[in-house]
């Protein structure tokens, strides 16, 4: 019943930039799977008719006015950096671009 | 790397169909960022504007910038779009580290602007609707510069600097529907489009929308079918187009690339590509892959957003006019010709020109200035006229050739000083001791100079024979270094003629 594969947790995997051995894989495969089927009982009650409950207080609108605030210092934003150079962060380069 | 083969845009043409899509990015010009207070500016020290939701730390929260709402609204009417009921934020996920979060938020199941068209006239007055799918909120991602590695391109390089001042910076992203039967006038069409939509956002006060500075992005897709076919072919994605004229390069060129692989028989790679300005082709980016799977739900950090009715008539009602009907309005007001109009409508020089209008300047010599020597100077740079010089700065420019103290020729020394860094206009004249002589008494001087040298001149202008001006006029102006007024020159000259 589960659609959680081996394939598929080796791409979750990959996307999330963690690396898994063999092991790992297959017991993820079949834990993410229990979670999934558990999970899945929702929708047997889950009708067209029941709202998204991705935000279930009724609230709207939190806005906040366009005025300027405080600010950290150069110093305090790259206080944890590992590397920094000319103010900024340094990381490795990444073969790839922005988004 | 390889060159790419292609094939004659007419070939490509005779043999497939292209079909265009366009995203636009526009950073809104509001004061604080999307979600948090941290100043919205270009140019400050790295790592300066930003608070602690910039960095996506623990504990933080996002709260969203009524503005930047209120400013999305607004464009997304001018797009002829539909604005949301309820709209909602969701968090697209993805590890580069432009983002601290490793997440952007951005919207997706309900951007707050939806269906839509915008009119786009071509120079050869062809008009276009071009269908608006979306347009939603989101924020700017940091800044990396590639260094160590050749050149400073992504390729070999050893390491990236990350600035976050831009992080969270309000955009729009502007997506169409695909555009089909632009036909030989797609490269046209893209470059159009864009135009409009950088007209729209400046007219609307929402953004500066300087392409030069990142505040307005394009990304064009392109894909070609064959003649006959419905489907659609594979699209390519072309990023880094940072000005109206590298639309219209990249589009060309990514319809000739693409001919002359499916014509031998290949096939597409849907991919992103990078456009290069200096050698006028675009390179493989990433392919599409797994790599594009972002994951995205709902953001929980972020409530909806329902802006009301009475908000977005409200908006409505303060719209500034469409472009298409301000054109028609723009041109009869400053009586250009259809073909001078076509001129300013195709450098995309509207905004600056209403601009320099607005700063004093007629229109005439508004024209001019930025579809003559500015935009000759940008084309030889490679880049937008806009770019060059500040609406004021040609005002005050055309200002000086109008009070007299600047002759044309002398004026575009002036622009050109001006755009090489060297001050307001006026600094420029000083520094360059520019101005016009119009001390009567230098110019008799050099006058009576020139005849000495030439005597059997005031003879002939005493017959008549005015065409012998020429001569002194010529002289006295070498003299002067150009910086005469020659009509002057040649009233003085007549004079003198008279005289005796």
């Amino acid at each position: 019943m589960s659609e959680i594969t081996p394939e598929l947790v080796t791409h979750l995997a990959s996307l999330s930039r963690i690396d898994l051995s063999p092991d790992e894989i297959a017991s993820l495969t079949t834990e993410l799977g229990q979670i999934v089927d558990s999970i899945a009982k929702v929708s047997e009650v889950a009708t067209a008719e029941v709202p998204a409950t991705s935000h279930p207080i009724p609230l709207t609108n939190a806005l906040r006015a366009d005025v300027v605030g405080e600010t950290l210092t150069q110093e305090q934003v790259l206080q944890n950096a590992p590397e920094q150079q000319d103010g900024k962060f340094v990381v490795t380069a990444i073969l790839g671009e922005e988004q | 790397m390889a060159k790419d083969k292609i094939l004659s845009f007419e070939r490509a043409l005779e043999l497939f169909e292209p079909v265009l899509g366009f995203e636009v990015h526009i950073e809104l010009g509001t004061k604080t960022k999307m979600f948090s207070s941290a100043p919205n500016e270009f140019g400050s020290e790295p790592n300066t504007n930003i608070t602690p939701v910039d960095l996506g730390l623990p504990g933080t929260l996002p709260v969203v910038n009524e503005q930047a709402v209120r400013y999305s609204i607004s464009l997304g009417l001018a797009l002829g779009c539909e604005i949301a009921e309820t709209s909602s934020f969701a968090r697209k996920n993805y590890f580069y580290p432009d983002m601290t979060k490793n997440y952007q938020i951005t919207q997706s199941d309900q951007p707050i602007a939806y269906d839509g068209s915008v009119e786009v006239e071509l120079a050869d007055g062809t008009i276009y609707h071009v269908p608006i799918e979306r347009a939603h909120m989101e924020e700017d991602a940091g800044k990396l510069t590639h260094v160590g590695g050749s050149a400073g391109r992504i390729q070999g390089a050893s390491a990236s600097l990350v600035d976050y001042n831009r992080a969270g910076v309000p955009l729009v992203e502007i997506v169409t529907r695909p555009i089909f039967g632009a036909e030989h006038n797609a490269p046209e069409l893209a470059k159009a489009y864009v135009a409009v939509v950088r007209e729209i956002a400046i007219s609307l006060g929402i953004s500066e929308a300087r392409m030069e500075r990142g505040n307005l992005r394009c990304d064009a897709n392109v894909s070609l079918r064959p003649r006959g076919q419905e489907k659609l072919g594979t699209r390519t994605e072309t990023k880094n187009v940072n000005s109206l004229r590298s639309v219209e390069r990249a589009v060309r060129y990514e319809i000739q690339r693409q001919a002359a692989i499916l014509e031998a028989g290949g096939t597409i790679t849907q991919e992103t590509r990078h456009w290069h300005e200096d050698t006028g082709t675009t390179s493989a980016g990433r392919p599409k892959s797994d790599a594009d799977d972002y994951r995205y739900f709902p953001e929980p950090d972020l409530l909806p957003v329902v802006p009301g009715r009475e908000l977005i008539e409200q908006l409505r009602s303060e719209l500034p006019e469409a472009p298409a009907a301000r054109n028609r309005r723009l041109k009869g007001e400053w009586g250009f010709t259809d073909l001078e109009f076509q001129d300013v409508v195709n450098g995309g020089l509207l905004a600056e020109i209403s601009a320099t209008v607005a700063a004093g300047a007629t229109a005439q010599a508004a024209r001019k200035w930025w579809t003559g020597e500015i935009s000759r100077i940008a084309n030889t740079q490679g880049v937008d006229a806009a770019s060059l010089i500040s609406p004021e700065n040609v005002a005050a420019t055309a200002k000086l050739v109008e009070a007299g103290t600047l002759t044309d020729k002398l004026a575009r020394q002036v622009i050109e000083g001006v755009i090489a860094g060297e001050g307001s206009p006026q600094e420029v004249v000083d520094a360059r001791g520019l101005a016009v002589v119009s001390d009567d008494g230098a110019l008799i001087a050099a006058i009576d100079e020139a005849l000495a040298a030439q005597p059997d001149i005031l003879e002939k202008l005493r017959e008549g024979k005015v065409q012998a001006a020429g001569a002194v006029i010529g002289a006295v102006m070498k003299a002067m270094k150009g910086q005469a007024d020659a009509a002057r020159v040649r009233e003085l000259l007549l004079e003198r003629a008279a005289q005796a």
